[in-house]
Formats: structure tokens, sequence, C-alpha cells
């Protein structure tokens, strides 16, 4: 069947992906180019964002202009941790007292909920919108606790904050460039284990089937917006995730992680890879570091010629480089 | 009220000036079709609305089963029982004829939130889809997305969503309308074999089908009921000849 072989060209194509990813850093060794492995890891932090974003733009159609929020919060209590751990200073003392950690589970545990927490009042209010206002009032959100970071100077300000070591994980030596590499990679696959299975879920159907059609899914008995806010939720904590590995792998946080680019530079991801396709992100985050870094070598403008391949994509690639290679995305 | 399944009760609606629901009151009883005509732009389709509860009527209510359901929303009020077709077919495009109906059936389980357990490999979900669509005459169109299916086979799918939410009453909003002399009657002789399961609200222009199918038959004319009763009572009404039928018949 023409279906059969279209669905067994993406999957391969996402086999390939994820081959060249993890062989990247290895050849970097080979190369002994150790600048490389830092280019994988950060596509690896930048896709995981960006199948966060996917779950919330991609399966539900919400155009989410804000995911910088959650990117952000997820970067501020890996340093915030780290910080107090470092200093052994007390972040509070009741109920008891906690002075942060310099252990990656636990901020990644930490740096989910902070995002499902901050994620359900912004998404509560924003999912009574729709359209361009859905876009701006997540961009509202975004803004406010963009400047709200700049203007707390416990935490750095304006100047950021730096984390002195990188924090562990337990069994892994996290200073080692291709362990982290590694550790990241793990999680961008367990992560898009979790999208493929909410994916074909009956949460996942109902998600899609309301970006296809609200009034339809109302009718058949579900209320859209308790299914867009879960799902909001859920794609914050993954980009919340993301945040924490990328203020690791750069043992630096500063607001511009929370600026308005960096939801822009998320969303981008997504077209150039390809809308609601599993490894969509997977692809637009390679492409992007990529031309990031063989454009931005030749000119400080290369966000100019990124512009004209994203112009190209919108105009004549809509499923992005996987509906390209892959064809279209198939429901069965 | 115990033995009408849908009772509304003195539903107003106005637009600016516009009179579109001007204190309508109209039951449903169990094994009826009730039927509903009325020239263009009578509010036939803005009534279907308020009692489906996508549009917020000024005042009166809607009861349901014997519950007031005048204050719920569109998807608790299809939970109840409550199902529609649309005047324009509304699908989920991309999805198949199967997975339409799938969504039907899950939401009638009550388990959307359900993360884990792939959809297409759930019998509970595929095979009584399956059997509402092999019941409208969809089974050889299962796997075809519905934005690829013919107007009458979106019609047909939108009934077997509401057969699959295992609906108490329906409400249909002409779901004769584009449909060719052969389609009309094949779906004539199913809404008659249909409202022994549960009684249907029936808006619809094709007066074959109405005189047809109808027990009841009430008359819109802006936004007011001017007659109801049974088919020859409204045949004979002489107010109704002439709002309505007058040139028609």
């Amino acid at each position: 069947m023409r279906d059969g072989q279209a669905m067994s060209r993406e999957t391969l194509i996402n086999i390939l992906l994820a081959a060249a990813l993890l062989a990247l850093p290895f050849v970097a060794i080979a190369m002994e180019e150790p600048f490389y492995i830092t280019l994988a890891t950060r596509m690896a932090i930048l896709a995981l964002a960006a199948v966060g974003l996917n779950i919330a733009l991609g399966l539900g159609g919400l155009i989410s202009f804000g995911h910088a929020a959650f990117f952000g919060i997820g970067g501020y209590v890996a340093g915030i941790f780290a910080s107090h751990a470092f200093n052994m200073e007390p972040m509070f003392s009741a109920p008891f007292e906690f002075s942060g950690s310099d252990q990656m589970p636990v901020i990644w545990l930490a740096a989910m909920l902070v995002s499902v927490f901050v994620a359900i009042p912004i998404g509560a209010i924003s999912l009574r919108t729709s359209g361009v206002y859905f876009i701006m009032i997540t961009l509202a959100f975004a803004q406010m606790i963009y400047y709200f970071a700049i203007s707390w100077p416990a935490y750095g300000g304006e100047d950021g904050l730096s984390i002195i070591t990188r924090n562990g994980f337990p069994g892994v030596n996290t200073a080692n460039p291709l362990s982290f590499f590694l550790l990241c990679y793990g999680v961008l696959a367990v992560a898009l284990l979790m999208f493929w299975l909410i994916q074909n879920s009956r949460f996942g159907a109902a998600l899609q089937a309301g970006r296809q059609n609200e009034q339809r899914l109302a009718a058949v008995g579900i209320a859209p917006f308790r299914i867009r806010l879960v799902a909001f939720a859920i794609s914050a904590a993954i980009t919340g995730l993301a945040g924490a590995l990328f203020a690791d792998l750069n043992r630096f946080v500063s607001p511009s992680m929370l600026s308005w680019h960096m939801s822009g530079e998320l969303i981008v991801l997504i077209i150039l890879g390809g809308t609601a396709r599993l490894f969509g992100p997977v692809a637009g985050a390679v492409l992007f570091v990529l031309f990031e870094f063989a454009l931005g070598g030749i000119t400080e403008h290369w966000q100019f010629f990124l512009g004209l391949i994203l112009l190209g994509v919108v105009l004549f690639a809509r499923g992005g480089l996987i509906g390209l290679v892959a064809g279209k995305a198939r429901h069965g | 009220m115990a033995d009408t399944v849908l009772s509304i009760r003195d539903l107003k609606k106005t637009f600016g000036a516009l009179k579109a629901t001007d204190g309508v009151s109209i039951d449903l009883r169990p094994g009826e079709i009730h039927a509903l005509i009325g020239p263009n732009g009578a509010g036939k389709t803005t009534l279907i609305h308020q009692i489906s509860g996508s549009i917020k009527p000024d005042s009166g209510s809607v009861h349901f089963l014997g519950e007031d359901v005048s204050r719920l929303g569109v998807a608790a009020r299809a939970r109840r029982g409550l199902g529609r077709s649309f005047q324009i077919s509304s699908l989920a495009p991309e999805f198949s004829a199967l997975r339409n109906v799938m969504l039907a059936v899950q939401s009638r389980q009550g388990s959307s939130f359900r993360f884990f357990g792939p959809v297409m490999a759930d019998k509970s979900l595929t095979e009584p889809a399956m059997a509402m669509l092999e019941r409208t005459g969809l089974a050889a169109r299962a796997q075809v997305p519905a934005a690829a299916l013919s107007h009458g086979e979106r019609r047909q799918l939108e009934i077997a969503i509401a057969l699959a939410l295992g609906s108490k009453a329906f409400l249909f909003d002409e779901p004769m309308a584009g449909m060719g002399p052969e389609g009309s009657k094949a779906l004539t002789a199913f809404l008659d074999t249909l409202r022994h399961e549960a009684p249907i609200l029936l808006v619809e222009h094709d007066m074959d089908a109405v005189f047809a199918l109808a027990d009841r038959i009430s008359v819109l004319v802006y936004g007011r009921i001017i007659a109801s009763g049974t088919v020859d009572e409204i045949r004979n009404d002489p107010e109704v000849r002439r709002a309505y039928l007058g040139e028609a018949s």
C-alpha cells in the first residue's frame, strides 16, 4: 500500500536522524573537535524543548508564543538550585529546610513541577481565547516573566546566573561532554517516546480532533478546554526540563532564555522540521544548529538566510523537512 | 414531564433588533419524530444551537430527561445523550471515518484522559465504531479521511457519530440537504427505524421526507411557532398554508 510506504519512509528518516545525532559526538571525538559535541548536545536539548512545544502546537494546534517562559523557568530552577547548593545557603526553611540541589534528577523534577505550576494559570486564561489572541496572551505572559527575571537582583537580574560546576547525575560524570550529551540524548529519547504514546492515545485523539474541529469535539461530549489545558501543562513540563538541561550545558542562565526570541526560535524549529511530526523537532533542531554554526561562521546576518529558508519551507514544503521527505502525515 | 424526553420552554433570543427565537416551546416524546419546519431565516438553526448549548438563550429553559440542562455547555449536554448533526457537516477532516466515530465511542466510555495505549489497536473503540459505520452503510469507507468523503457520506457519518454516542435524543439539522433522491429515500427509511431507539427533532426542508416521517410538526416563522400538530393538521392549517406551504404545496 502507498500509505504503508509513506509511513515506513517516515520511520526510516526518523531512524536516520536519531542515528546521525547519536553519531555526531563520536565523529567529533574521532576528528578531535570536542566543540562539535557541544553542538550535538545543543541540538538534542533544543529538540527536547521543541518536542514539548510540539504537543501544544503540533497536536493541539495551540500556537504558544510564550514557551520561552517554561524554557527559562527550567533554566532558572537549575541555576538557583545549583547556586544555593554551591553556597550552602537555604532557599527556604519552612516547612523544611531546603538548600537547593546539585543533582539533576531533583532539578529536573522541580523544573517540570514549577513549569506545570506556572503553565496551569497561564493556560487557564489563554485558552479562553483562540487564534491571534492566544498567541498574544501567551507572549504577554512570557514577557512578564522575562521582565520579572531582569528586575530580580537576587539571582543576577539582567546579568544572569552562573552555574559554577555542572550539576551531577548519579553514576554519570556530567563534566565529561560525551557523558552529558548521552544523558541529554536519553532524555530526548524518552520525551519522543512520550510524544508518540500521547499522539496515538485516547487523549491524543481528542487533542488532535480539537485542532481539526473544536465544534465536533464538543458535540461528541468532550470539552476542548480541559483537554487543551492538560496538553499545555505537559508541553510546558517537557520544555521546562529542556531549559534545565540547557542551563547545565552553558553553565549559565540569563533572562535571554525567557525572551520572545526564544519562543519564536522554538516555533521555527517545529515549522522547519515538520509540525505535529514525531521527529519534526529533531529535524528542525539539527537544521537550525547547523545553520547557526555553518552560516554564523560566514556572516553575522545568518538569520537572514534562515528567514529565507523558513520562507521556502512555509511556501513550498508545509510539512517541513519530514513532510518533504516522507510525504503527508496520515492518521489511521 | 415524565413522558417527554426533551422539553423546551419559552426560549427567547434576540440579536440586536432581530427576534431570532421569540418564546418557543417544544416537546420531544419517546419514539416520535418531531419535525421543525419553516422558511429560510425562521430561526430553526438558531433554535437547534440553543438546545444543544452552543448559543445561550436570553431566557427560557431546556429540560432533558427531566434535568434542567439550560446552564450546561455543549459537551456536557452531549455526554447526557443529546446527539446532533450539523446543517453544514462538522467533522474532524484529517481523521478517517472510523476515527471520527471512535471519538464518540471514547467519549461515551468517559476515557479521554488516557495517555497510553494506541487507539487503533483498541478493540473496545474500533469494534463499536465499525458497527455504527455498518449500520449507516459506511463500512466500506471506514478508512477514508472525512475530508475525502462525499457530501452525502459526511451526512451519514454525522449520524453514525450521534449513534455511537448512545444518544437519548437526536437533533438533526437538515440531514437530507444536498442529498440526491436516492440518498434521501434511503435516509428517510433509516430515520424511520431510528425513532424507536431515540426520538428525533428533525429540521428539514424536504417536505416529502417530513410528511413521511413526522409524528408531529411544528412550524416556525420569524422565531415563533405558529402551529403545531399532526401531519394532517398542519397540512390543513390555513395560517400555515398562507405563511409557508402556500406556494409549495
